[in-house]
């Protein structure tokens, strides 16, 4: 009995040492985290173009 | 090709975002996965003291020259780089609820921040409420450069003085730390260029609408 338990506790201490800290593996590996960057890509690109079309758009008074 | 930063600006923010978010980064407890926010909250703050240095300078030249031009940048970079900082307040004040467990705390540096904050709202203020150009250019250029000193304190040398929250300052181990990482060094540099850049094209906007203003009223 006494070496039953001794085993038992030995076995949950491993798999205590064995839980990891948690971080997005998961979704990363079923690509969600894709879906975010695609989303922050969108708007980066569109604020990037909103700055080039104001860019422009100044561009043209200055030439005037 | 006299643009050509612009576009380094916008290549370096994708990189930042692509691989700030898909390049493995060291696992810490009560960090987690929030500790990608170095790429996005600290640049922000690189970025307004960048800035507020750029405005600095032209302060100096413009007592030194009196040119109104110098003037002219001295505001135009304060104000993008107040923008700046409003993002840094409020990034922060997200990571820290998640990871401190408070909206704000008493941290020095975020006091300190807050305080440089009001010190540069000041700024615009007092030479908003002047008209004669020659002078306002001068007063505010003298405020100005008391305001950088003032940031130095605050952000720079108080917070290394007692405990802080933030890596870096007080007991607490610099972000060298978990940046020994190369990993995350590769990302960090690149982001922090992007943003000053994005702050600089920004700036340059701001002053090319300024000098348009300008030659309209004359």
């Amino acid at each position: 009995m006494r070496y039953f338990l001794f085993i038992i506790a030995t076995l949950l201490s491993f798999a205590l040492q064995a839980e990891e800290i948690a971080m997005a593996d998961e979704m990363r590996a079923n690509g969600k985290i894709y879906v975010v960057v695609a989303v922050l890509a969108v708007i980066l690109i569109g604020l990037i173009s909103y700055l080039v079309s104001i860019d422009r758009k100044l561009k043209k008074l200055e030439n005037k | 090709m006299r643009y050509w930063w612009k576009i380094l600006a916008s290549i370096l923010l994708f990189y930042t975002l692509i691989g700030g978010f898909l390049i493995e980064v060291p696992r810490q407890v009560i960090l987690y996965e929030s500790i990608r926010n170095l790429y996005f909250h600290v640049p922000m703050w690189f970025t307004m003291i960048f800035l507020f240095l750029l405005s600095t300078i032209n302060s100096i030249k413009n007592l030194s020259s009196g040119s109104i031009e110098h003037d002219r940048k001295a505001i135009e970079y304060v104000n993008v780089g107040i923008v700046f900082g409003i993002l840094g307040t409020i990034t922060g004040s997200i990571w820290a609820q998640f990871t401190w467990g408070a909206w704000w705390t008493n941290d020095v540096k975020l006091n300190g921040s807050a305080i440089t904050m009001l010190i540069y709202l000041a700024y615009v203020i007092l030479r908003g409420s002047m008209d004669d150009e020659q002078k306002r250019a001068r007063i505010s250029a003298v405020y100005n450069i008391f305001a950088f000193v003032m940031l130095i304190v605050f952000i720079g040398i108080l917070p290394r003085m007692t405990d802080s929250l933030h890596p870096g300052n007080g007991g607490n181990p610099g972000f060298n730390n978990y940046d020994l990482d190369s990993n995350m060094k590769l990302v960090f540099y690149p982001a922090v260029i992007g943003w000053i850049l994005l702050g600089l094209w920004i700036s340059d906007i701001r002053l090319r609408i300024s000098r348009l203003n300008e030659k309209l009223n004359a």
